[in-house]
């Protein structure tokens, strides 16, 4: 069955407080290299059957609507299955 | 007077609310988030906790689960709605109110008692306070940092929208250190402190002539109370 995938990502000028902790963690590893860290969602959605029109339709007003908060988050990308572009 | 409270999954102040519409006098009606029924409610209280695990965003599944579509209903026709922590983040993500929370910028959960200061006495859940009143209530959080973009800011600023306001310290980098704000229409109220739990003595927050002795919570409750029965 045909996964589509949907990433949300806080806004990058917001401050990223999970990212943050994540990346003072980081440095206390002695990886200092990395300059900073930001931490988004990865949303896997599963269909039955082929993926129409209205299924593109419907994972477009999901992803806006219910998946992020576009207070807070941006939808970054949606990835559909190979050969479904 | 009748007022609801929503419980949700994962709701934990829900019974705290009940007896906070008690204590003044009003019958406080259980509602259930799976419902489509307001059970005749003059008024809602959306109460603290973490529903739905706070999976997703804090206060996102709440907002699209069966009863909110009732409640949404009814605060666009005017009723009084008060969202108390996750029920703020509530009625944010439902858009009954702008702008939205994220983490605290301090990366832990605050419990603290806050004294904030009510800038909007118009509301139908501050009507009992003077203008500019200083009052302290708890705080508990995780996700009570307020952000909004400049123009939505500049909105709330301008039209008075912001309800309460951090004093001494910003708990969680709310911007323009709002911990509360309302609708044009000021029946719809959120903030992130928690007045139902400094309603009865011996159990608020610390007072100066005796222990856990705060009541500065109530006025939330009389406010809607006596519009009410004015009305």
């Amino acid at each position: 069955m045909p996964t589509i995938v949907v990433e949300v990502m806080p806004k990058a000028e917001l401050l990223d407080p999970q990212g943050k902790a994540t990346k003072g963690a980081l440095s206390r590893l002695g990886k200092s290299e990395f300059t900073d860290v930001r931490l988004g969602k990865r949303f896997e959605l599963t269909v039955e059957g082929p993926i129409t029109d209205q299924v593109r339709a419907d994972v477009a007003e999901i992803a806006e609507h219910v998946l992020s908060n576009s207070v807070i988050e941006d939808v970054v990308a949606i990835h559909y299955p190979e050969g479904e572009k | 007077m009748r007022i609801g409270v929503v419980t949700f999954p994962g709701s934990l102040d829900d019974k705290d609310a009940q007896r906070a519409v008690s204590i003044v006098g009003a019958e406080p009606v259980a509602l259930w988030h799976a419902d489509h029924d307001l059970k005749g409610v003059d008024a809602i209280i959306l109460p603290g906790g973490f529903s739905y695990g706070d999976y997703l965003r804090a206060g996102a599944i709440a907002a699209i689960s069966p009863i909110m579509r009732e409640v949404i209903e009814a605060a666009n026709a005017g009723m009084p709605v008060l969202g108390i922590c996750n029920g703020f983040q509530v009625l944010v993500e439902s858009h009954l109110l702008p702008g939205g929370l994220i983490r605290n910028d301090c990366q832990q959960f605050v419990r603290r008692d806050q004294r904030i200061r009510v800038e909007n006495n118009t509301t139908a859940w501050t009507s009992d306070f003077a203008a500019g009143q200083e009052i302290t209530i708890p705080l508990k959080n995780a996700d009570g940092g307020y952000i909004a973009n400049a123009e939505t800011l500049k909105r709330l600023e301008g039209e008075g929208l912001v309800a309460f306001r951090y004093l001494d310290v910003n708990p969680n980098g709310s911007l323009n250190d709002i911990a509360g704000i309302t609708n044009e229409r000021g029946n719809v109220v959120g903030l992130m402190p928690h007045p139902e739990h400094a309603v009865e003595l011996g159990f608020g927050p610390q007072g100066a002539e005796r222990m856990r002795s705060g009541l500065d919570g109530l006025p939330f409750f009389t406010s809607v109370v006596s519009q009410f029965v004015n009305a």
